[in-house]
């Protein structure tokens, strides 16, 4: 594999710094992702885990600068390999995009363009970045489809989306995004439109790639379980702010803030059957009414006075954790 | 008082008054309006009133061309009518007849369209065919085959009092389809849907579904294409006046007055066609700019839904 | 043969419910060419075959099973939703399919139905109020107006909607507030039989423990009977008596929960539930791997539906459809490999 720019020298392949994404809507200009830092090294796994309207989502886009109008990066930076690419410009951007950073989505349906085959779909991947021929491209397609444990892959280049299953059109998406060996792969919630069985196959299949290839993962989802068999480390999100980080064993034997405590025993593994299982009253403020000082606060059991004036930051505690509260 | 509140600052009433051609366009067409239905306050003289015309002013230029007067400020046609009356109680005429057509079309389709929809099935299939076999036929040929009938088997005098629904049948019954099919595509769509199934279990009526829970939500692409029907349906009576099948010359309306001024372009009282021509181009205008805007607006909330 | 034990009064009874939408089409869309002949090509679905289950009052009887294995279908045809292709359902011993709808009309307030989508089951244009009532109203009209609005207070106090939000539209509510409110809707009627088709599926993972708790609770307040449908099954696992795992239509496996869990017999049962992920438990590659691909239902496969991906799958599956046996009292298993001793 040829060594990419962005493996010369450290091991940290993204730096995410103060990253601030914000909307600007009706009513003012409203923050969706809130100061969130983290790091990832070559190889390394990382969970972004959150429910829905956590932001998570709209941090995997901001890494790749597509967050489109009316939304919009306002501060911060994404450190790929030492370069900050949050401040590219769209067709410097572009060469990154799909090259050495690709991203999975949810639903690969709406991935994959149902009026072209497969092979156009990967072949212009791959054209799009280097200048080799139609041949040669397939034969990448070809490669990379064994990869992903498609059977007879020669028949699949001239087939259309609509005539594979969804597990099967998921692999392919996988596929597409392995076309030029990237750094790194974002995942945005790959497995949730799918079965239980396909999901667990899709899962071990993404671990053995990032493993084999070398490969950063960024997997963001709202499934605890699926995030803690697969990463190394997890980043816990709430109201677009990261509030707990660390490794994935700790934070899932050990969750030290109350939100994260709250998601792990709500669910229904966690409770003895039949009884009642833990819930956390309320639902995640939206962004028009995002409560002062920390943004659980109406629903935190712990809650002091501080918490209603104050936000409190990441800050690490013994077991290496970060976690942004001011009650532990 | 509170509703009120609630629809000034509705989002509506905010996209609505960020959108100049929106504005614009509410604008004229209210005006024109307000002009037409007030016609018979404002205008200066009544047209249909026979005793009021007088034949020696025929053809008398707008008051700013010289031989013209300020009783007749845009002139008479061609039988001495002054012009700005007869286009006030034209554009009266015309808007009567399209949104009229629009309410038959309307009210036939949706009733079709639902039935055809909800029910599935045969009846679905029986009833689109007959609205392809409608469609297929021109609402021209339609309003000039009835119409010439209508006129030999009942006598001009007769077909003068009852143009005005007479057209507004013709135009009604020929457009009807585009508003079953609009809401039978609806209706397959919100079918399938939970609420609907919600009503099932709870037991409910195919009529009560369909009237109380299915009706109220394929409302939007209604909306949407009634603004276009509207300034279909008074083109449709304009171009039918043009050719004769439409109003009669002693009840006028925009179409009949382009009509009766073209014989005299040539003779050099151009205005006798083109201001009731800039008047219709004005309504029709502001009719589509208005559609347009809705349809943009209303767009965004359907993916929303 | 139906083996089925001779057990109390059972609230809901299906006898050999089959199931098949004929997405055909027109005449014109049958019509294709094949081998030089024009024939009619007919397009089946085949989503319920031959399911035989009874559930017992009071109970929570759970079916799981992935996409296309016909679970939806069978809860809506079960609520009349669909008229069965053939089978019979009996509801409290009294035959309810194939019924008019004046004749359905006294087992309306009995069964109800709560669904998975939480945007869609809510009419839009109606108020919460208007949704409310509406099942009241008609199935009772000689109810007066301050009953009525007082039993809709009470049901939304119930399900943890304030009364006060009732004039509000479905589309001002979140997510879990609109399944409360269609559990609302689904006991206005005082029922005795819900079925729950994914209630939850749809919904964040806190909030899904709260609806799940505020259905445990109001089965426990009404004496409920539940058919619990859910591909989740550490959700079943929780809530459910028994337990049914269905594979493209057909029943593969019915017993209680503990029992599920604890040893599952059918070779479809035991995969899904190492697919499971674990909090905190790295599985990597030792789930069983199932080979191939979901077959669809419009296709079946010949004998077993599972045997294309079955690891244990012999001559006989591929060939002889495998009927519903019992092992052990109250177990349910249809499999050729249990029957013959070998798994």
């Amino acid at each position: 594999m040829k060594i990419q720019p962005e493996h010369q020298g450290e091991d940290k392949l993204l730096e995410v710094q103060d990253l601030t994404v914000k909307f600007a809507l009706r009513k003012g200009i409203l923050p969706a992702v809130n100061n969130v830092s983290f790091t990832l090294n070559r190889g390394e796994r990382l969970g972004l885990v959150g429910e829905s309207g956590a932001g998570k989502s709209v941090t995997g886009f901001a890494l790749l600068n597509l967050i489109s109008k009316p939304g919009f990066i306002d501060s911060g930076k994404v450190l790929f390999g030492g370069r900050d690419i949050s401040a590219l410009k769209d067709d410097e951007m572009r060469k990154i995009r799909g090259d050495r950073i690709s991203m999975i989505f949810q639903d690969p349906m709406m991935t994959l363009n149902p009026v072209l085959t497969i092979g156009t779909q990967m072949v212009e991947t791959i054209q799009a970045h280097r200048n080799i021929s139609r041949a040669e491209a397939e034969r990448i397609c070809l490669d990379k489809l064994r990869k992903v444990y498609i059977p007879s892959p020669e028949k699949r280049l001239t087939q259309y989306p609509h005539e594979f299953s969804g597990g099967m059109r998921q692999r392919i998406v996988i596929a597409i995004a392995l076309l030029l060996e990237p750094s790194l792969i974002i995942a945005d919630e790959p497995t949730t439109a799918l079965d239980v069985t396909i999901q667990a196959e899709i899962m071990d299949l993404l671990l053995e790639l990032c493993e084999v290839h070398n490969m950063g993962l960024i997997l963001i989802t709202h499934d605890l379980a699926v995030v803690s068999q697969v990463t190394q480390k997890i980043a816990v999100m709430y109201a677009g702010r990261i509030i707990e980080m660390g490794l994935t064993q700790e934070i899932v034997t050990n969750p030290l803030h109350p939100y994260t405590q709250g998601l792990i025993k709500a669910l229904p593994q966690a409770g003895p059957r039949g009884a009642r299982l833990n819930q956390i009253p309320g639902i995640m403020p939206s962004l028009y009414n995002m409560p002062s000082g920390c943004a659980f606060n109406p629903r935190c059991t712990k809650k002091l006075p501080l918490c209603c004036e104050e936000m409190p930051t990441l800050s690490s505690r013994e077991s290496g954790s970060l976690v942004a509260c001011h009650c532990v | 008082m509170g509703r009120l509140k609630l629809f000034r600052e509705s989002f509506f009433v905010y996209s609505f008054l960020r959108d100049p051609v929106a504005i614009g366009s509410f604008i004229m067409l209210l005006f024109f309006l307000i002009a037409g239905f007030s016609a018979p306050l404002t205008a200066p003289t009544n047209p249909y009133d026979t005793a009021q015309i007088d034949v020696m002013n025929s053809e008398m230029p707008p008051v700013w061309i010289p031989g013209g007067s300020p009783d007749f400020p845009l002139g008479t046609d061609a039988q001495g009518r002054d012009m700005l009356s007869t286009i006030l109680y034209g554009t009266r005429v015309s808007v009567l007849i399209g949104l009229g057509a629009v309410a038959l079309q309307a009210f036939l389709g949706i009733s079709l369209g639902l039935i055809s929809g909800y029910t599935g099935g045969r009846v679905d299939s029986i009833l689109m065919r007959v609205a392809d076999v409608q469609l297929s036929f021109s609402t021209y040929m339609v309003a000039i085959f009835l119409g010439a009938i209508f006129q030999t088997a009942l006598g001009v005098g007769y077909y003068e009092d009852v143009a005005v629904p007479f057209l507004i049948i013709v135009i009604g019954l020929a457009e009807w389809p585009q508003y079953a099919r609009t809401v039978r595509a609806s209706v397959l769509a919100e079918k399938k849907k939970e609420y609907v199934e919600a009503a099932r279990v709870i037991g409910l009526p195919a009529w009560r579904i369909m009237w109380r829970h299915i009706l109220p939500n394929t409302m939007t692409p209604v909306l949407v294409i009634s603004t276009v029907q509207v300034a279909n349906a008074i083109m449709s009576e304009a171009a039918l006046s043009f050719i004769g099948l439409g109003m009669p010359v002693t009840k006028p309306s925009l179409g009949s007055l382009i009509k009766s001024g073209f014989e005299y372009i040539f003779s050099g009282s151009w205005w006798i066609t083109l201001f009731p021509g800039l008047v219709l181009i004005g309504l029709i205008l502001a009719i589509n700019l208005l559609g347009d805007w809705m349809r943009d607006f209303l767009n965004p909330k359907l993916y929303k839904n | 043969m139906i083996v089925e034990p001779q057990t109390p009064k059972h609230l809901l009874e299906i006898k050999n419910l089959v199931k098949y939408f004929d997405i055909s089409g027109g005449l014109l869309e049958q019509l294709h060419l094949k081998g030089g002949r024009i024939a009619r090509k007919r397009t089946v679905v085949k989503a319920v075959n031959d399911v035989t289950l009874s559930i017992l009052p009071g109970e929570t009887l759970a079916v799981v099973g992935e996409s296309g294995c016909g679970k939806s279908t069978l809860a809506r045809t079960v609520l009349g939703l669909y008229p069965p292709t053939s089978g019979e359902i009996f509801y409290a011993g009294q035959r309810i399919d194939g019924l008019s709808p004046k004749a359905m009309m006294p087992y309306r307030t009995k069964m109800q139905m709560v669904f998975q989508d939480p945007y869609a089951s809510l009419n839009p244009r109606m108020s919460v109020r208007q949704i409310l009532e509406e099942p009241l109203r008609f199935h009772h009209p000689e109810v007066s107006g301050n009953d009525v609005r007082d039993k809709v207070a009470q049901v939304m106090t119930q399900v943890g909607v304030r009364p006060g939000w009732a004039d509000n539209y479905p589309h001002e509510f979140s997510g879990g507030q609109r399944q409360r409110i269609s559990l609302a809707r689904a006991l206005m009627v005082d029922p005795q039989f819900i079925a729950a088709d994914e209630p939850i599926a749809a919904l964040d993972v806190s909030i899904q423990a709260q609806i799940l708790n505020l259905l445990m609770d109001a089965q426990e307040q009404r004496g409920l009977t539940y058919l619990f449908i859910s591909h989740d099954l550490s959700v079943v696992k929780h809530i459910a008596t028994r337990v049914a795992v269905m594979y493209l239509g057909t029943l593969c496996e019915l017993t209680t929960t503990d029992e599920l869990f604890g040893s599952p017999l059918h070779p479809y049962t035991q995969a899904l539930l190492s697919a499971i992920p674990r909090l905190g438990v790295s599985k990597q590659g030792s789930h069983v791997k199932l080979t191939g691909d979901v077959p669809t239902p419009i296709n079946l496969p010949s004998g077993c539906v599972f045997h294309g991906r079955c690891t244990f799958a012999q001559d006989r599956c591929r060939q002889e459809i495998p009927t519903l046996i019992e092992p052990e009292t109250g177990r349910f298993v249809a499999c050729h490999g249990v029957q013959e001793g070998r798994l």
